[in-house]
C-alpha cells in the first residue's frame, strides 16, 4: 500500500491527499467482470468486410513485380488495395508535431525494408476468403543486403535502410545526427580518477503482447463521414494520422475507443485505422482490419533495442567524478517514436546522481528490423537498467554498499545537474532510507542521517570513516596507500546481523537474501559471479 | 456448406448453422451473439477465449464448434444470476483483479471450472487452474487472491 511520508515531503504539498494510499475502484470494472465492456471488435455491422495484408518475407528487398490478378478474382474478394491507392502513402507519426520527415509508406511500392512490412491489402467477405486470396498474389523480389546491428549500420559503406535518412541516423533539427550532452570535462576527470569502469549493456526489443491485438473497424456513415471503432491508445493522434494518410479533413472522421485490451505503448502507432478507412471508402462497406497474433508479434512495433556503453570515473571514497555514455537506439526501418525516445534518454543521463563531468552521445539508428515504438517509460527504462547495473558494478568495484554508494552520489537540493538546471525537491536519499528500513537493509548511522536538503550545491560532505573497524574483506580492490578516506566502506563483518526471514506470503528473490555477513561484494554474486575489479 | 450446431448455452437451448470447420469462439460470438467471449491469439495459446464445455475449460478458438453439438457451454454471460454477481465476479472487483479486462472472461471461466470441481482449492490449485491464461496487466497476484477469496466466501455461504 502506498503511503505519503509527510515527515519527508513536509513542504511539498499541504493538502490532504484523498486518493494516495486508498483503493479506488475502476469505473469500468463491472463491465470487465461481466464481459460486457465493449472493445472495438464487440461492435456488429451488417455486411462487414475483412481486410488482410500481404507482408514482406524479406528484411530488405526491391519489389520487381506484383501480380494480383488471380487474387482479385478469388471468391469473396471485393477489392485489392495497393500503395498507389493510398492518397498520402508516406507518413511519419510525429509529423503531427513537425518532428521528423515522412518516411514510411502505408503499403510498400518499390522496396521493403523489414520483414512483415505491408505491401498489399485484400478486402473480402470473410477473413478466410481474404487469407486465401493473399495466397494467390505473386510478388517477385530482388533481395538486398540488410543490416540488423546499430553499430554496423553506422559504419562507412553500410547499407542505407531508409531513403529519408541516408546516413541511417535520424536528423535532429535538420542538422544533427545524434543528441549530445556536455558538462565539465570527462577526459580530465578520468585521468584523475582512482578507477575507471567501462561496461556495455544491450536491451532486446520487447513486444507488448496485449491480449487484444491491434485492430479497428471503419464504418461509412450516411453523411459522408466515417465512424472508426479502434483499439488505439491515442484516439485523437490516430484520428489525425488517419486523416492525413487519407487526405481527408479530420472532421470527416469520428473515432470511438477508450476500452483497450492492453496497450502498454503498443497501440499508439495507428497501425490499422488508415487502411480500414481507405477500404471502407473504396468499398462503401464497413471494414475490419484486425491483426492476428502472429502479425502482432511480427509487425506490431516493439520496444526498441538499445545498446548503451557507460564509462565511469570513480574515486575510492565512492564519488563518481565522471560519466560518459554512448548509446544507440534501434529505430528499425522507419521512425515511429525512437527519435523522441533518444531525447528522453539524454534528458535522463546521468541518472539521479550529481556527477560533475558528464558526456553523452545518443543515436537514433535505422536498421532492417521492425520499427520500434513506445513502451512504458521508453527511452528511460533501458537507460535505467544500464545505469543501475553500472551503479551496482561501481559499488562492487570500490567495495562499498550499493545503497550507500547511490545515496552518496544522489542529487541533493541545490546541486547543478548536467543539464544546467538546479536540482530541487530531491528525495532519492529519503526514499533509499525508507526502502532500507522496510527491507531491513543495514545502513550506517551517517547514511541514516543523510538528507537531500543538506550538502547540495557543493562538494559532497565528509562522511567520517570509523578507523577502529576491521579492514575490508579480501578481494576488495582498495589500495593500501589510500589514506584519506571519506567513506568507511570497510564495514566489519562482526557487525553482521542474521538476515531477517522474509514475510511468508512474499516469494523470496532469486539468489541469496541480503545478509550482513556477506556485506559488500559477495551478496551480489548471483548477479556478478565472482568477478572482481 | 453449413453445419447445424445445437448447444445448451448458459442453460438455454440454442441452434444455428455455422460454416464448415468453424471454431466455437466464432460461433459463440457471430452466430449466438455472445460477445463476452474474447479472442486473443486464435491459436490456443493465451487462454483468453476459455469457456466451459460440459463443465470443463476449453479453448474455444481451437475447439471445432460441431464437436460441441448437444453439449452444454458456459460463458461469462451466464455467470450472473439476475442482478446478483457470481462470488468470483464480486471477488475480482474487490481484489482489483481486472485492469484492461480483456483476459477477465477467460480467467473467470477457468476459475469457475476449478471451484465447481474443488470448492476449497489451495494457492497451488489456483495457480494450476489459471496457468493457461495470460494476463499482461495485473501480474496475476490480485487474480489469485480473488479466486481464493471467492472460494472462502463460497464455502462459508454453503456451510
Amino acid at each position: 500500500m502506498l503511503e505519503m511520508r509527510k515527515d519527508i515531503f513536509a513542504d511539498e504539498r499541504d493538502d490532504d491527499l484523498r486518493e494516495v494510499g486508498r483503493p479506488t475502484q475502476r469505473q469500468d470494472i463491472l463491465g470487465h467482470v461481466t464481459g460486457t465492456s465493449a472493445y472495438y471488435d464487440d461492435h456488429r455491422f451488417a455486411n462487414l468486410l475483412h481486410l488482410k495484408v500481404l507482408r514482406s518475407p524479406h528484411a530488405h528487398a526491391r519489389i520487381r513485380s506484383i501480380d494480383d490478378a488471380a487474387a482479385s478474382r478469388a471468391p469473396g474478394v471485393k477489392r485489392i488495395i495497393r500503395g498507389a491507392d493510398v492518397p498520402v502513402n508516406l507518413n511519419t507519426l510525429l509529423s503531427l508535431i513537425q518532428f521528423g520527415k515522412d518516411d514510411e509508406p502505408s503499403l510498400a511500392t518499390d522496396t521493403v525494408r523489414y520483414k512483415g512490412e505491408p505491401i498489399l491489402a485484400v478486402v473480402a467477405t470473410s477473413e478466410r476468403a481474404a487469407r486465401e486470396a493473399l495466397e494467390l498474389v505473386r510478388i517477385s523480389y530482388d533481395s538486398l543486403p540488410a543490416v540488423f546491428d546499430v553499430e554496423e549500420a553506422l559504419k562507412p559503406g553500410a547499407v542505407p535502410v531508409n531513403p529519408a535518412y541516408p546516413k541511417n541516423t535520424f536528423d535532429y533539427h535538420g542538422k544533427y545526427d545524434h543528441q549530445k550532452l556536455r558538462f565539465g570535462d570527462v577526459e580530465a576527470a578520468f585521468a584523475k580518477a582512482d578507477m575507471v569502469l567501462e561496461e556495455r549493456y544491450q536491451m532486446s526489443p520487447i513486444e507488448h503482447a496485449p491480449t487484444e491485438t491491434n485492430g479497428s473497424i471503419a464504418v461509412p456513415d450516411t453523411n459522408g463521414r466515417f465512424t472508426v471503432y479502434t483499439s488505439t491508445q491515442a484516439l485523437f493522434f490516430s484520428l489525425d494520422t488517419s486523416a492525413k494518410i487519407n487526405a481527408m479533413p479530420s472532421n470527416q472522421l469520428h473515432f470511438v475507443g477508450g476500452t483497450v485490451g492492453g496497450g502498454f505503448g503498443g497501440k499508439v502507432d495507428t497501425l490499422t485505422e488508415p487502411l480500414a478507412i481507405l477500404a471502407a471508402r473504396l468499398t462503401g462497406a464497413p471494414v475490419r482490419y484486425r491483426l492476428s497474433r502472429h502479425e502482432e508479434m511480427q509487425f506490431g512495433s516493439p520496444r526498441g533495442a538499445e545498446r548503451i556503453y557507460i564509462k565511469d570515473g570513480l574515486m575510492r571514497d565512492g564519488r563518481i567524478v565522471a560519466r560518459k555514455v554512448r548509446a544507440y537506439f534501434d529505430s528499425g526501418a522507419y521512425t515511429r517514436l525512437s527519435s523522441y525516445a533518444v531525447v528522453k534518454c539524454v534528458a535522463h543521463i546521468p541518472g539521479p546522481y550529481t556527477i560533475p563531468n558528464v558526456h553523452a552521445d545518443v543515436y537514433c539508428v535505422f536498421t532492417n528490423r521492425t520499427p520500434a515504438t513506445a513502451m512504458r517509460g521508453f527511452g528511460v527504462t533501458a537507460l535505467d537498467f544500464a545505469l543501475e547495473c553500472q551503479m551496482d558494478k561501481g559499488a562492487v568495484a570500490i567495495g562499498m554498499d550499493p545503497l550507500e554508494f547511490r545515496m552518496l552520489n544522489a542529487y541533493r537540493d541545490g546541486d547543478m545537474k548536467a543539464h544546467r538546471r538546479v536540482a530541487k525537491n530531491c528525495a532519492l536519499i529519503e526514499c533509499a532510507q525508507v526502502a532500507a528500513e522496510k527491507a531491513q537493509w543495514p545502513l550506517r548511522e551517517e547514511f541514516r542521517r543523510m538528507s537531500s536538503r543538506k550538502g547540495g550545491g557543493e562538494a559532497r560532505p565528509e562522511v567520517v570513516a570509523d578507523r577502529s573497524r576491521a579492514p575490508a574483506p579480501a578481494g576488495t580492490p582498495r589500495s593500501p596507500a589510500s589514506t584519506p578516506q571519506r567513506v568507511a566502506y570497510d564495514r566489519p563483518q562482526v557487525d553482521a546481523k542474521p538476515p531477517p526471514s522474509p514475510p511468508r506470503d512474499v516469494p523470496s528473490p532469486a539468489g541469496a537474501p541480503p545478509s550482513g555477513s556477506t556485506h559488500g561484494v559477495r551478496r551480489f554474486s548471483s548477479i556478478f559471479g565472482t568477478r572482481r575489479r | 456448406m453449413k453445419t447445424p450446431i445445437q448447444l445448451r448455452l448458459n442453460g438455454e437451448e440454442v441452434a444455428a448453422f455455422a460454416d464448415d470447420g468453424a471454431n466455437l469462439l466464432d460461433v459463440l460470438r457471430e452466430s449466438f451473439g455472445d460477445l463476452t467471449v474474447k479472442g486473443g491469439c486464435w491459436q490456443g495459446t493465451c487462454g483468453t477465449c476459455t469457456v466451459l464445455v460440459g463443465g470443463n475449460p476449453r479453448l474455444s478458438c481451437v475447439t471445432l464448434a460441431e464437436s460441441c453439438s448437444g453439449n452444454s457451454v458456459e460463458t461469462v454471460a451466464g455467470l450472473r444470476r439476475g442482478a446478483d454477481l457470481h462470488p468470483l465476479q464480486s471477488a475480482f472487483m474487490e481484489h482489483f483483479a481486472a485492469q484492461c479486462g480483456y483476459c477477465t472472461p477467460g480467467m473467470l471461466m477457468a476459475a469457475k471450472a476449478l471451484l465447481d470441481r474443488n470448492p476449497n482449492p489451495t494457492r497451488e490449485d489456483v495457480v494450476d487452474a489459471i496457468c493457461g491464461n495470460i494476463c499482461r496487466c495485473t501480474g496475476y497476484e490480485p487474480i489469485i487472491a480473488a479466486i481464493l477469496d471467492a472460494a472462502r466466501k463460497g464455502a462459508r455461504r454453503s456451510a
